[in-house]
């Protein structure tokens, strides 16, 4: 059976896609080297439209007033413009209310584009430009630690990485957050109050890694400023093995957080990455493996959730569960010496 | 392509469900079509695949380990028709439920009446309703054009007017939707269905034919107004809720091919099957089919004269899991819990399920609390499905859901219960039938697959529904009353086919059962007393043939509407109890 992959690797190939929302310009390079705060493509964006019924406020045919609107398709319209100007003696004056750019055009009417904003699409993580997306980004390839989380903020950012989770199952207080933080990324065990957040927010810091998050919490995490990535879940669950140990070892280097909101039909993950000198180009790790013994594995549900072991056996034919459902599993030996028998549909490949 | 199935004898039908896909295969045994085997394998609509094909090919990959015969090729390419060395397959049919909810925007000119007919359209596909307009928006145009670019829509609905009416006023609702779509690009445009005054087609072409990736017409859900008709507007959604999966999906378009173009939305196959055993088996009571997986809650019901369809991802047990608590506390998921649950642990483990839809109960505790959600799920989605069934149905009290004969209960959440009263009493917690039904489970999940086949093959349902390829659990009994906890309430004679008897007093507040096996018949004789009602009116008895099942006669005292004691520790001895008597530990 195929087995999905979370990826908690000590050096890889990373390649990601760096794209725009909306069609732009790119401005990277084939080839060119990439920091995290490089803009590498800009776009502008209006989120607002003001329709002008000219034929209206002319009161003409809409056939008449096509004639009379003094703007193309895509022109733009400066604040206060007349728009088009009615016949007769005393003839109506049609104004745009604000500045735009003219979005559609017929019909009698005009639609602009208002409150047009710029979006710059930052490279977010250091490497090299190996492929441009016409109009859309860029994709970076890079090579260091990978480790990938299952909740992110949306926010992306990067910074010196500080360990002040001295174990796995550590709790961030308020009271943990003093100045010396300021302007790191910080590997920060659970988060079980609000106050943790805000604290964060007030030093600044420049990204938060943590094992859990009280769902009550996820509003406020969404609207923090700074990249929140969750490692293992929601509620308290200490952060696996794997990823506590790979992060830690990596305190002191310079990290790159990208809390990338997770798309299961897109592929989209939060990840933390950690650039590493290479002399050579290591291989991108497998986004899928098969079942079998000897693969280290972590557990998506009880028992033994969120803990990191090794496919000791795969078990033939289906399984009775403890739960009384039947079920493809495997017998898998945890760190501590236990083993237990789990699902495979509960399981995923560390990799 | 795959052969007509009117000339096939054979037959493999492929759903791919949001977390698994299945492959099952028919075969005629014995001049009689039969359901022979079928293989799973985790879809495959989600990264790293992206592309549901994988899971199909694995699927039937599984399937041919047990059949012991080759269905796919070298290049893993379906093998068809059948092959004289006994492999391939001689038809292929699909169903499809893999994917994100379909983001749609309803358009209608009166909120009470072609909106509303929208909304039940709508409803009959796993869509997400993310705007509405109609002729009492107060928002300006311009609102009106940035509210509907926000929605991101993959889908509009346009109902409104009826046939020779009001077309002036649709016509300035849909100057919005055209110029919202006018904006966005090329590929994000979303597809339209016009379901409305048929007389303006032509200017509805006019006005946005060019602005969607595709404009589709079906006759108006809204002839006149006390008239609906969903049927042929459903049939045409369904079709589109599958190019929208093309556009979204790698793999649905190979999936269509295979089939020949018989590949169609499971809720949509599942409602169609209803409608035909609704018109094979008519009585005056309805038929109810309600199936509970990741996707989607799914409820369909066929009358005597009226079908409905009513699918709610939002009451899916997958992804959408922790969006069931815009609809509910979390106090009243934990009142199904045998166990003590604090609301603190529920809510986390919801979040934590809804990462990983395919995940399973391992443990009895999770299990615990997967079926307290299921429950509390699918209890929400047939009160919100009741508000659509006629209002001539037969049953005991308007209030109560109405006498159905009989339900068929499917779904992961139901078909997968470690035992038959598991699944049962999860059904008569949430949809708590009354009077006298028969509870069938379809263990394998062939209720859309024979949809799916039954518009080109109506022999194939009829012959494997009567094959004993379902469950039947056996005969429910669910007097409504209002009795003190212990009165008796009923008391019921069993006369087995060879003259023996079993006898049983039914008190109020208890679950009990009478043994009869599948396949046995007998004749049930009921008492009713302190006004029980089982369908023969207050007070009245009568005696009724009843088939057998798993579990037998079950007669469920507890009352309608079902309510169970405010204290905690009464309530969960209670579950564990009515548990038990179910087969339980």
């Amino acid at each position: 059976m195929q087995a999905p992959v979370h990826h908690i690797v000590g050096l890889t190939s990373i390649v990601r896609e760096r794209l725009l929302p909306v069609s732009g310009t790119v401005l990277a390079r084939l080839n060119q080297k990439v920091s995290p705060t490089d803009v590498v493509a800009e776009a502008t964006w209006s989120r607002e439209h003001v329709l002008l019924n000219v034929a209206h406020q002319l009161h003409v045919r809409p056939e008449v007033a096509d004639r009379l609107i003094k703007f193309n398709f895509k022109d733009m319209v400066p604040a206060n413009a007349e728009v088009a100007i009615g016949e007769g003696l005393f003839p109506r004056v049609v104004r745009a209310p604000r500045e735009g750019r003219v979005a559609a055009v017929g019909g009698g009417q005009v639609l602009l584009e208002v409150g047009e904003s710029k979006i710059e699409l930052r490279a977010g993580i250091p490497g090299t430009v190996i492929e441009i997306v016409p109009n859309r980004g860029v994709i970076i390839q890079t090579a260091g630690a990978l480790v990938q989380g299952i909740w992110g903020n949306g926010r992306i950012d990067s910074g010196l990485l500080v360990n002040i989770a001295e174990k796995p199952d550590g709790v961030l207080t308020a009271d943990r957050l003093d100045v010396s933080l300021r302007g790191s990324i910080i590997l920060a065990g659970m988060v079980k109050d609000a106050e943790a957040l805000q604290a964060a927010a007030e030093l600044p810091v420049r990204g938060l890694i943590l094992s859990s998050l009280n769902p009550s919490f996820i509003q406020l995490a969404r609207e923090m400023r700074y990249p929140i990535v969750v490692t293992d879940g929601f509620g308290s669950m200490p952060m696996n093995s794997a990823a506590f140990r790979l992060l830690s070892t990596n305190a002191k280097r310079d990290v790159t957080v990208n809390a990338e909101v997770f798309d299961r039909y897109s592929g989209a993950r939060p990840e933390v990455i950690i650039t590493l000198p290479i002399s050579s180009e290591p291989p991108a790790s497998r986004e899928v493996e098969t079942f079998a013994p000897g693969l280290q594995v972590r557990m998506r549900r009880p028992p033994a959730m969120g803990m990191i072991g090794v496919i000791s056996a795969i078990k033939p034919g289906l399984t009775t569960l403890p739960s009384g459902l039947h079920a493809h599993a495997a017998d898998v030996k945890l760190e501590n010496g236990e083993t237990v028998v789990v699902p495979l549909v509960n399981l995923e490949v560390v990799g | 392509m795959a052969s007509s199935l009117i000339d096939g004898n054979s037959i493999l039908a492929i759903d791919v469900g949001a977390a698994n896909t299945r492959a099952v295969f028919f075969d005629v045994v014995e001049g009689e079509y039969r359901f022979v085997a079928s293989g799973i394998a985790p879809s495959t609509a989600e990264a790293p695949y992206k592309d549901v094909s994988e899971g199909v090919r694995n699927a039937i990959g599984n399937l041919q380990a047990i059949l012991g015969r080759a269905l796919l090729d070298n290049s893993r390419n379906l093998i068809t028709p059948s092959q004289p060395n006994g492999s391939g397959v001689d038809a292929l049919v699909a169903t499809l439920s893999a994917g994100p909810t379909i983001r749609t925007v309803l358009v209608g000119l009166l909120k009470d009446v072609s909106l509303e007919s929208a909304r039940r359209l709508a409803e009959s596909t796993y869509m997400r309703i993310v705007e509405t307009l109609n002729i009492s928006d107060r928002r300006k145009p311009d609102q009106q054009i940035d509210a509907v670019l926000r929605a991101r829509p993959d889908l509009i609905v346009i109902a409104g007017g009826t046939d020779g009416g009001a077309s002036r006023s649709i016509q300035k609702l849909l100057e919005p939707i055209g110029l919202a779509s006018f904006t966005m690009p090329d590929d994000k445009r979303p597809a339209v269905l016009y379901a409305g005054n048929e007389k303006i087609e032509e200017e509805i072409k006019t006005l946005i034919g060019s602005l969607a990736t595709s404009l589709h017409f079906s006759p108006n859900v809204r002839p006149s107004l006390d008239t609906e008709d969903l049927e042929p507007a459903q049939r045409e959604l369904a079709r589109m809720t599958i190019n929208i999966r093309k556009r979204q999906i790698r793999g649905v378009d190979l999936l269509d091919s295979w089939s020949g173009g018989h590949l169609l939305p499971t809720a949509y196959a599942t409602g169609r099957m209803v409608r035909f055993l609704a018109k094979v088996y008519s009585s005056k009571k309805g038929i109810l089919s309600v199936d509970l997986g990741a996707s989607a809650a799914i409820i369909s019901a066929g009358f005597s004269d009226k079908s409905t369809l009513n699918v709610y991802p939002q009451f899916g047990l997958g992804e959408n899991l922790t969006g069931l608590l815009n609809y509910t506390k979390l106090e009243d998921i934990l009142r199904w819990s045998s166990l003590d649950v604090s609301p603190g642990v529920l809510r986390d483990y919801m979040y934590q399920k809804a990462m990983y839809p395919s995940a399973i109960a391992a443990t009895k505790e999770d299990l615990a609390i997967s079926q307290a959600i299921a429950r509390q799920a699918l209890y929400l989605a047939m009160q919100s499905a009741r508000r659509d069934f006629p209002r001539n149905v037969a049953g005991i009290k308007p209030t109560l859901t109405p006498l159905f004969e009989p339900i068929l209960a499917g779904g992961g959440a139901l078909s997968d219960a470690s035992r038959p009263g598991q699944g049962l009493l999860l059904l008569l917690d949430s949809i708590q039938p009354v009077g006298v039904t028969t509870v069938i489970i379809d263990q394998n999940n062939l209720l859309p697959l024979l949809g799916v086949t039954a518009s080109q093959n109506n022999i194939l349902p009829v012959q494997v529904l009567e094959s004993g390829a379902f469950l039947s659990v056996g005969t429910v009994v669910a007097p409504v009353v209002s009795a003190a906890y212990g009165t008796p309430i009923l008391r019921a004679t069993l006369t087995y086919e060879n003259g023996t008897e079993s006898r049983m007093d039914l008190k109020y507040g208890s679950l009990e059962t009478l043994p009869l096996s599948s396949g046995e018949a007998g004749k049930l004789t009921v008492q009713c007393l302190r006004g029980a009602d089982v369908g023969f009116g207050p007070g009245r008895g009568g005696t009724i043939p009843v088939s057998g099942g798993a579990l037998g006669v079950v007669f469920d005292g507890r009352g309608r509407p079902l309510d169970l004691p405010a204290d905690g520790v009464r309530r969960r001895e209670l579950i564990k109890k009515w548990n038990w008597t179910l087969g339980g530990e």
